[in-house]
């Protein structure tokens, strides 16, 4: 099972002469979403880089995508920052991937205007990024990395910058969209993760390790009053303050 | 409204003051003619002088257009050829640090009297603002868009054609600016130095027979001509960056 998913063996790295990672190892399913928490700066996001193959990372040890040790064509990214093109509209934007590798066609225009439809922006295919608000243009950049139609979706904290209403139903609408992909994300919001996960790794510590893996039961998106959720809240919430450290 | 009456409202402003230190410093009209003789002698001599703009015109936009071209060329060679760069960058720098005045005299001797000498003056003072806005433009792009770009597995091509160049292009476009506002410096030197059309030329003729009037109607249409060549320029460029919202700044300050 664990061929098919993402998998670290004693990946270690080091930034300018500070261990982040020693012989970190762990695997992850495929078709589901771990998300991963923990304190600031305890390289969270370093992970969705390395798993994204970032050149300016010097790592040892193995990490394999889907069975291959090569990351290129095997993962989508999704930032907290939208990085939408203002030059181009919104279905050029979801499209940005087919164009880049010049395989732009009329079946992949078509599926970027049912998504766009699905995802309730059928209204402003054509409209410019500027004239969107921050919940729509983050669904766009949602789509525009569901448009890779890849194995991996890495999520870098997709939905922290918006209000909590726009978070929730995006929350929802993610879930849906990636349900069956290998989805791995990282939050800091804890809520968050007991809604779209269906697996949490809390790291902390130095040099960095996973200090908690918990499995949800049920699967996402949760709604807040679900069992697991107001059972898990509490236990969670705990564990980060342990984590984060006294207050300074 | 204010809008459109504005410039209007401007020029009549700069012009009653013009009149104004006139008449305070009580000069000769063979020193500061007021804008009367001024706009009689454009009338008087209106068919000459447009037959100078004409030249003057001419140097001034094929100096833009080779200028721009030149420019655009260099700053994307020097982006997707990294090697090039280190050898290209002092070069340009080199090209700016050379008093393009000093030049002039050499350009007329080399290229002669005629339109030649002139364009390369022009297109030597708007390449290094041209180059260095577009080459910059392209350094300073979203480390994040490159990435995004990279993991998207886009070809280098396709990057360059819709990610790198398009967030250049409101810097290129005030390097373009910049370019169209001292690109009369060159062709006005060029024709100072040596030749026999072309308002700076006229305006030294003029100077030369104490027809202090002609050759203040010749600055008024070249300051005019310059002036719309910008606004049509400014215009277009707008029109080529056109996700850029002006916003205002001093709002925000």
């Amino acid at each position: 099972m664990a061929e098919q998913g993402i998998v670290f063996t004693d990946v270690s790295l080091a930034f300018g002469g500070h261990v982040l990672f020693q012989k970190l190892s762990f695997s992850l399913a495929p078709g589901s979403c771990t998300c991963l928490l923990g304190p600031s700066g305890c390289g969270k996001s370093t992970i969705l880089k390395l798993i994204a193959g970032n050149p300016e990372l010097d790592f040892s040890g193995t990490i394999l995508c889907a069975g291959h040790g090569k990351k290129a064509g095997k993962t989508a990214w999704m930032a907290q920052q939208d990085l939408l093109l203002p030059w181009l509209n919104v279905q050029d934007n979801v499209l940005l991937g087919a164009k880049l590798r010049g395989r732009f066609n009329i079946e992949k225009c078509s599926k970027a205007q049912q998504l766009l439809e699905q995802a309730g922006l059928g209204r402003v295919m054509q409209s410019l990024p500027a004239t969107l608000s921050g919940g729509m243009r983050q669904r766009v950049a949602l789509l525009r990395t569901l448009m890779e139609e890849r194995e991996i979706i890495l999520m870098d904290e997709p939905f922290s910058a918006l209000d909590a209403l726009t978070r929730f139903t995006l929350q929802d609408l993610s879930a849906q969209l990636t349900r069956g992909a290998t989805v791995l994300l990282v939050t800091h919001d804890p809520m968050e993760a007991l809604r779209m996960a269906n697996r949490i790794l809390v790291l902390g510590g130095d040099p960095v390790e996973i200090q908690n893996d918990i499995i949800l039961q049920g699967s996402p998106p949760r709604s807040v009053d679900d069992a697991e959720v107001v059972k898990r809240y509490p236990q969670l919430l705990a564990l980060l303050m342990l984590e984060q450290g006294p207050p300074c | 409204m204010l809008k459109f009456y504005r410039p209007a409202l401007l020029a009549c402003g700069l012009v009653l003051l013009w009149q104004f230190v006139v008449w305070l410093s009580g000069s000769p009209p063979y020193i500061l003619p007021g804008p009367l003789p001024v706009v009689k002698a454009i009338i008087s001599h209106f068919p000459v002088l447009m037959g100078h703009l004409k030249t003057t015109f001419i140097e001034i936009v094929f100096g833009l257009i080779i200028g721009i071209f030149l420019g655009i060329s260099s700053a994307l060679t020097m982006t997707v050829l990294p090697r090039l760069r280190f050898w290209m960058l002092p070069l340009l720098v080199i090209s700016q640090a050379i008093p393009v005045f000093a030049l002039a005299p050499v350009l007329v001797l080399w290229m002669g009297y005629g339109m030649a000498s002139k364009v390369a003056m022009t297109v030597l003072i708007i390449f290094f603002p041209v180059c260095s806005s577009f080459y910059y433009g392209m350094q300073r792009i979203s480390p994040d868009l490159l990435e995004l770009a990279r993991i998207m597995n886009g070809s280098r091509p396709a990057v360059l054609r819709y990610i790198i160049i398009p967030s250049a292009l409101p810097s290129f476009a005030s390097g373009v600016r910049v370019a169209a506002a001292v690109a009369p410096i060159g062709a006005i030197v060029g024709e100072w130095v040596g030749s026999s059309s072309g308002l700076g030329f006229y305006m030294l003729h003029a100077n030369g027979r104490m027809q202090i009037d002609v050759m203040f109607a010749a600055l008024a249409i070249l300051s005019f001509s310059s002036l719309m060549l910008y606004f049509f320029i400014d215009y277009s460029l707008n029109r080529l960056v056109f996700w850029e919202a002006t916003q205002e700044v001093s709002d925000a300050i």
